[in-house]
């Protein structure tokens, strides 16, 4: 085959081909033909909240479900998320601009002791790409840095996450000093990593525990939804 | 020729050891704290923890320097102390191996680094290179008998630590953790890192899996290293069960008993080096060198034989039945 035959030229796509194609070049992780088609969308008028939510989220779902299914593995969802990136870096500004519906804010971190990251930085990634504001306190944090994110930030959603038996129990340290402080129920915990389960995010008083990405995103969104149904 | 060599020369199988981590939490360490430190610290504990593993009779075990690479003590501010810590943590197992009146083979142990290695992350070969083989030197230092890098993902971790071990001429035995689909969490399959091991130009003394998922999920993997009929002797390391919160405390929902069960069963499917990971204590040890000693050799399990007496496994594919998953389809490019 010929490069001219495999050179696709995405600006003669219609829009339901080129987001379908966006899906696929989200999927194997080609960051350059995502910015060119996000930037061809937006040439077309589209909503930059629309360009996000119907061609990179839903993209990214995708990759999320083949992740969860053992399709997909860490390196090709690193990939994909990074080309989500570039897609978003260039959404973002106009996002604001144009008001576009935040979901809620998530401050999230992996714990004291912990310098494991993987996971969690796809969670960020998935749920910015959701739209949710996300902080990322990186890793290795003592409870009062969550704490104080959390306040400073106002956010809606504490992440944790941890990869050594050795750390996991830290999470309970931190939720029992939001108890303490009488905050615990300002906040939906969330919880993940590999050697964590449903029961271990129970025992510790968090709200739940999501096993991968694509689960914090529902989970985040069912609980923002509880939320704002209570108020 | 290494202690370990000798005696698999001499063994059908040998009995590793168990958990470091959750063992040490068991004596106290603090949720965030290095276990490492506890080498310099509380040298005490540590004999306890390798003379827990010898008094239930464990023919091996591994030094406390899983996360003793510059990057993972660089987060206690203890990068500096890469040497010294290793090799203490070797000084202190020689001491007990030297004590126990038989041989006891004492595994320097090499963790991952806990970064992503590039072109995926931003680690250099180079600097993986580096980072083990400072490690590995503190440990042979201190009187490893052979080193020993574990719960390993990336194929080019394991090759990066080979390398290292390469370059100060040490004998080695290296374990992957197999926790995704049954792959780890990479996409390696158990035949892709008998591939991978077979281009390695420092071949190991054995090679195989630790840590993952349960023990149903451990035994699928050595069957399947078993499919490529390997030469060199397999390792199973798998953890006690799973994970559970109680009063404060981690505890493994696995049995003495089942796990005396899984280190025969590991032993049918082809292991000869048996041992725990996580949450497996003395206790669970000794159980399983009873079962070794009082059960003989049987035929390799099949799957579905696995699962009836370990449970089920934490996805129906594990990479290697030769069923391709199923692949989405590309619209035109690709």
């Amino acid at each position: 085959m010929s490069d001219f035959e495999d050179d696709l030229i995405l600006s003669e796509l219609n829009d339901e081909e080129l987001v379908l194609q966006m899906f696929d070049d989200l999927y194997d992780g080609m960051a350059d033909e995502i910015a060119e088609g996000v930037n061809i969308l937006l040439e077309r008028k589209w909503m930059p909240y629309d360009v996000l939510t119907k061609a990179l989220v839903e993209g990214m779902r995708i990759v999320g479900i083949d992740f969860r299914d053992g399709i997909l593995f860490v390196p090709e969802v690193l990939l994909a998320a990074g080309a989500m990136k570039r897609g978003m870096g260039i959404l973002k500004p106009l996002l604001i601009e144009s008001g576009a519906p935040q979901l809620g804010k998530m401050v999230i971190g992996t714990v004291k002791g912990d310098i494991h990251d993987i996971g969690k930085n796809l969670v960020a990634m998935m749920m910015e790409g959701a739209g949710f504001e996300v902080v990322d306190l990186g890793i290795n944090n003592p409870v009062e840095d969550y704490l104080a994110a959390l306040k400073a930030e106002k956010a809606d959603i504490l992440g944790m996450s941890a990869l050594l038996t050795t750390t996991m129990p830290y999470m309970k340290t931190v939720i029992d000093t939001m108890i303490a402080e009488g905050i615990r129920d300002d906040y939906i915990v969330l919880v993940g990593g590999a050697p964590l389960n449903a029961e271990f995010g129970k025992a510790i008083g968090a709200d739940a525990y999501c096993r991968d990405a694509a689960v914090a995103v529902e989970t985040a969104k069912e609980y923002m939804a509880r939320k704002h149904n209570q108020l | 020729m290494d202690a370990l060599s000798k005696l698999l020369a001499e063994r059908d199988w040998i009995l590793a050891d168990g958990a470091t981590g959750t063992n040490l939490f068991a004596m106290g360490l603090e949720a965030g704290e290095a276990p490492e430190l506890w080498n310099a610290d509380q040298p005490a504990k540590i004999r306890a923890l390798y003379d827990g593993s010898i008094n239930a009779g464990s023919d091996m075990f591994l030094t406390n320097s899983f996360g003793g690479t510059a990057s993972r003590l660089k987060l206690h501010n203890a990068q500096d102390r890469v040497r010294e810590l290793n090799r203490i943590a070797a000084e202190i197992g020689r001491e007990a191996a030297d004590a126990s009146g038989r041989t006891v083979v004492v595994a320097g142990s090499v963790g991952p680094t806990g970064d992503i290695m590039e072109p995926v992350g931003g680690l250099s070969h180079a600097s993986a290179v580096e980072m083990f083989e400072e490690q590995a030197s503190g440990l042979m230092e201190g009187g490893a008998d052979i080193l020993w890098v574990e719960t390993i993902s990336a194929p080019e971790e394991f090759r990066a630590a080979a390398e290292a071990f390469a370059n100060i001429g040490a004998p080695w035995c290296g374990t992957m953790s197999f926790d995704t689909a049954g792959r780890t969490m990479m996409g390696l399959t158990s035949v892709n890192m008998v591939s991978m091991i077979a281009e390695i130009p420092n071949q190991p003394i054995a090679f195989g899996a630790n840590c993952g998922v349960g023990a149903s999920d451990l035994l699928r993997t050595i069957l399947g290293f078993a499919k490529e009929n390997p030469d060199m002797p397999v390792i199973a390391k798998g953890n006690a069960g799973i994970p559970k919160y109680q009063d404060g405390k981690i505890i493994y929902d696995g049995t003495p008993e089942l796990m005396g069960e899984y280190a025969v069963m590991a032993r049918n499917c082809g292991a000869r080096i048996i041992g725990g990971c996580c949450g497996t204590m003395p206790v669970h040890l000794e159980k399983m060198r009873e079962a070794l000693e009082n059960t003989p050799k049987g035929p390799a399990p099949d799957l579905a034989e696995v699962e009836a007496a370990m449970g089920g496994f934490s996805s129906a594919d594990d990479g290697t039945s030769g069923i391709a998953p199923p692949k989405r389809e590309r619209r035109r490019r690709k």
